[in-house]
């Protein structure tokens, strides 16, 4: 259940010269899992951008957006205090109700964020996940202190190989050799197809589409899978591995 | 006391108790919106554009937003006329009780009327909307709307399978809405229904491409609303049967507007998109913009500018 409201900005601050965290504070209750994102208007744009949440509390919501666009270019400029009309509650989110122990989470680049909140998620089941962060080079990384907080074991990869494994996050889990019974992942679409052929474990990736209204009603992000055609936004953004055509 | 404003309209024969009715493609089969407002604030609801045969569309992406508006090119995706009528409808019956209006698509002239014969059959669907206007589909329902010839033909055929008021909804990419719609008109239509989206297209500057998959698609939003003033002004001046306004309405000062410009029902399209409450917003504003405009009963002002 999705629920429109408006939130205050507590803080908006760079993480790297292009990737920004935001906290804003408001209703959280419609927010039930991670992985879920929310939908923001901006002041002079037609749709509204939909944006993953990395953390949410009683009273809080985190999210962490690139700088892409006119509309997120918008958002860095935005100040402490500012209000806004968000759609919260959206979209299906990660499963954790399976039987894994040692699940693996896996984020590239904006594809991080969600990983965040599901990882906490996980350590308060019981779980014992580990976090691989993707990027291209040192200078993009974001986050890992923060995973590292959390107490557990966190690879990095990236592309140019400034940083942890050179190569892709497909490399770690060779040159770790890393085991694990569980995959959750975000990020850009090759990294996803990668992790797919890589790996053979229950898997639940989670998709980007270009969306229309957000909350299912305008077919714009529909996907075809092997149990019929789906909605990025309402039916996902999460699918689990045997549904999923590439 | 409090004033008494009267937002009731009646198209053909069909009351409703107010003229607001979500525009097809913007409120899927209600499910999205039924747990977020009572959908019987409503005028109507016009249901998804259905086909014959169960539609994926064009492929992704197709959306591409505008300034003040958006470029879709879903290109109807649906269920198919027979899942709709087994499944969606019966639900949308059990979350909305006011007047449906069945919207169907077709690729030829055979499907159209295979369509509304079954849509018939149907008690809950009151009106149907025969789009013969989406700019989506090669060979599909927009060819049929560009000619008066066989916008008319398929106003024939869809007629000979339906006692229920069949409104034709237009395409506004054509020289002349007038001579379709009256062409329509003359075919039996009970009513016209204007303005579907206008053909648009975008290009990503730095890619170098172009932002839909499918290149080109339909506009829609705040930005079409004079073009669809002026059509729905234009047709309803030349016809006899009732208009149903749509394109850019988003306040209920734009609902007024188009009904001075000759609309006895407005549709409210992409501003679903952007604001899920937007309907049920227009509706409750309705009557405090009466009062600013002394107006009494909305159906008055039906054409008032001529």
């Amino acid at each position: 259940m999705y629920k429109k409201g408006l939130y205050t900005i507590v803080s908006n601050t760079p993480l790297t010269p292009v990737v920004y965290r935001m906290v804003l504070e408001g209703d959280t209750q419609y927010i039930t899992n991670s992985g879920e994102f929310i939908n923001i208007e901006l002041s002079g744009k037609f749709l509204r951008r939909p944006i993953s949440i990395a953390d949410y509390d009683e009273r809080t919501i985190t999210i962490i957006y690139k700088v892409v666009g006119r509309g997120t270019e918008q958002m860095k400029n935005m100040q402490a205090g500012e209000v806004l009309d968000i759609l919260t509650g959206l979209g299906n989110g990660f499963s954790t109700n399976n039987d894994a122990k040692r699940p693996l989470l896996v984020g590239g680049g904006v594809g991080v964020p969600p990983m965040y909140n599901l990882c906490k998620r996980l350590l308060g089941e019981g779980k014992k996940p580990m976090v691989i962060l993707g990027f291209n080079t040192a200078a993009e990384i974001f986050y890992a202190e923060e995973f590292r907080a959390l107490g557990v074991d966190v690879y990095l990869s990236t592309a140019d190989g400034s940083e942890g494994t050179k190569g892709f996050v497909t490399d770690v889990i060779r040159e770790k050799a890393l085991e694990f019974d569980y995959l959750y992942t975000c990020g850009p679409l090759p990294m996803l197809k990668a992790l797919y052929d890589a790996t053979e474990s229950p898997a639940e990736f989670s998709f980007e589409e270009r969306m229309g209204c957000g909350f299912g009603a305008c077919m714009g992000c529909s996907c075809k899978t092997k149990y019929g055609n789906k909605r990025i936004c309402k039916d996902g953004p999460v699918l689990k591995r045997e549904e999923i055509i590439w | 006391m409090v004033k008494h404003y009267d937002t009731s309209v009646e198209l053909c024969g069909v009351k409703l108790d107010n003229p607001i009715i979500p525009a097809s493609g913007t409120f899927g089969f209600g499910r999205e919106f039924a747990d977020y407002y009572d959908l019987d604030c409503l005028g109507a609801i016009s249901f998804k554009g259905t086909t014959r045969d169960a539609r994926f569309g064009n492929p992704t992406p197709r959306i591409a937003e505008c300034e003040a508006g958006l470029i879709n090119s879903v290109g109807l995706q649906n269920p198919g006329i027979d899942k709709v009528i087994a499944e969606e409808l019966p639900h949308l019956r059990s979350i909305f009780h006011k007047p449906i209006v069945a919207n169907i698509s077709g690729f030829s002239l055979e499907e159209y009327e295979e369509c509304c014969a079954k849509i018939d059959k149907e008690e809950q669907v009151e009106i149907i909307e025969v789009n013969v206007s989406c700019p989506n589909v090669h060979n599909g329902g927009m060819s049929f709307g560009t000619q008066p010839e066989s916008a008319a033909e398929v106003t024939r055929r869809v007629k000979s399978v339906t006692t229920k008021p069949v409104f034709i909804k237009l395409s506004p990419n054509v020289t002349d809405i007038v001579s379709i719609a009256r062409a329509c008109e003359d075919a039996g239509a009970d009513g016209i229904c204007l303005i579907n989206t206008l053909l648009g297209m975008r290009i990503d500057t730095m890619r170098r491409r172009h932002v839909i998959a499918n290149k080109m698609g339909g506009f829609s939003g705040d930005a079409i609303f004079p073009v669809a003033v002026r059509m729905v002004y234009q047709v309803a001046n030349a016809c006899q049967i009732p208009v149903m306004g749509c394109g850019g309405v988003s306040t209920a000062d734009n609902v007024i507007e188009m009904m001075m410009a000759g609309a006895t029902a407005v549709q409210v399209g992409a501003a679903n998109l952007k604001n899920p409450y937007a309907a049920k917003e227009i509706i409750e504003a309705l009557p405090k913009e009466m009062e600013r405009l002394g107006i009494e009963r909305l159906s008055d002002i039906i054409g008032i500018v001529k």
